[in-house]
């Protein structure tokens, strides 16, 4: 044994395991405390800070790839765009927004139901209108269409 | 066999360091067997030697621990020249030089763990620049931060403790070094 452990390793050990027991709370001075509660708070502060990407903020309306309209995920209501059939209408509801209705045949972007994640798109082609969520990370995060 | 006729000078020095940087290269082996729930989150054990080295003999020695347990662990392992080998060693960097920063506060008010808790912090921050930079070029990377940061404040503070603790405890019998250069030859 005293061949294969390094002898810094078995210092170490032998005095992890000596009876020296020092009080763990004594080993803390005022600064140490002062240094981890201000490291705790930014800690705690950095999950919301940096973790807000996905929260969608905003639904961007586009037909034929122009802006239509922007809407604010705050409050419910309900807005109609034109497209190249038909009416679309979108439903925003707080945090949320979804295609309600849309002349298309096959209604893909209706079933998509409600769209919650930031850059998270509903294309009703026929129509040529889309629907997109935007947060915080801008327009250049990735998409629902991207890996 | 003919006797080597090349002579390096070996210091006092030179053991001391030795040994600490073996204690530290074992932890870190023994670490690398532990398995983590993602990749990048290790306690850092060996970190608590380079604490201990840093409150006992100063800054150099410090830095040649842990580069020596960084180079030397990773050849051990496997990771050498791997991309885990840079991203340990631009965290090494980082932390020693917040290292040298942070010796200098006032110890009436500071111990190891202000240090070691510094020193994590400046690990993460050191590697995830480096995988920000080359690994992963995008900010995406920046989404694990948070949970690099709690690892480290976690470990950082844990590392911290059980070396104030060593060095609480008064060492009974130094190791005289004269002795242990006689006993190497």
């Amino acid at each position: 044994m005293k061949g294969t452990v390094p002898d810094g390793l078995r210092e170490l050990l032998a005095q992890a395991a000596g009876d020296g027991h020092v009080p763990w709370r004594t080993l803390l001075k005022p600064g140490d405390w002062l240094l981890l509660l201000a490291a705790a708070v930014s800690v705690a502060a950095s999950y919301p800070l940096l973790w807000r990407g996905g929260v969608a903020d905003r639904a961007i309306v586009k037909r034929d790839g122009q802006l239509v309209t922007e809407l604010a995920l705050n409050l419910p209501r309900k807005y109609e765009v034109t497209g190249a059939i038909g009416t679309t209408v979108i439903e925003v509801q707080p945090g949320r927004a979804r295609v309600v209705s849309d002349p298309g045949p096959r209604q893909y972007c209706v079933q998509q139901g409600w769209l919650t994640r930031a850059n998270a798109v509903a294309i009703c082609a026929p129509n040529h209108v889309t629907l997109q969520l935007s947060g915080r990370g801008g327009p250049n995060g990735y998409d629902t269409l991207n890996y | 066999m003919t006797r080597s006729t090349i002579e390096l000078p070996v210091t006092a020095d030179d053991y001391r360091i030795a040994r600490y940087a073996a204690a530290a290269i074992a932890l870190t082996v023994a670490e690398a067997a532990l398995p983590s729930p993602l990749p990048g989150i290790k306690p850092g054990l060996a970190n608590i030697i380079v604490l201990v080295v840093l409150a006992r003999y100063g800054w150099r020695d410090a830095a040649w621990v842990s580069l020596l347990r960084v180079v030397a662990g990773s050849l051990v392992i496997g990771q050498f020249l791997a991309p885990g080998f840079f991203l340990a060693l631009s965290g090494a960097l980082c932390s020693l030089s917040v290292l040298a920063l942070a010796q200098h506060l006032p110890p009436r008010l500071f111990g190891p763990v202000s240090a070691s808790v510094l020193a994590a912090f400046a690990h993460i921050g050191g590697q995830i620049a480096l995988a920000r930079a080359w690994l992963v070029p995008h900010d995406a990377v920046f989404y694990l931060l948070p949970l690099f940061a709690t690892a480290a404040l976690v470990f950082g503070t844990i590392n911290g403790l059980v070396a104030a603790r060593l060095l609480a405890i008064p060492v009974a019998t130094p190791v005289p070094d004269t002795a242990l250069l006689k006993a190497g030859q």
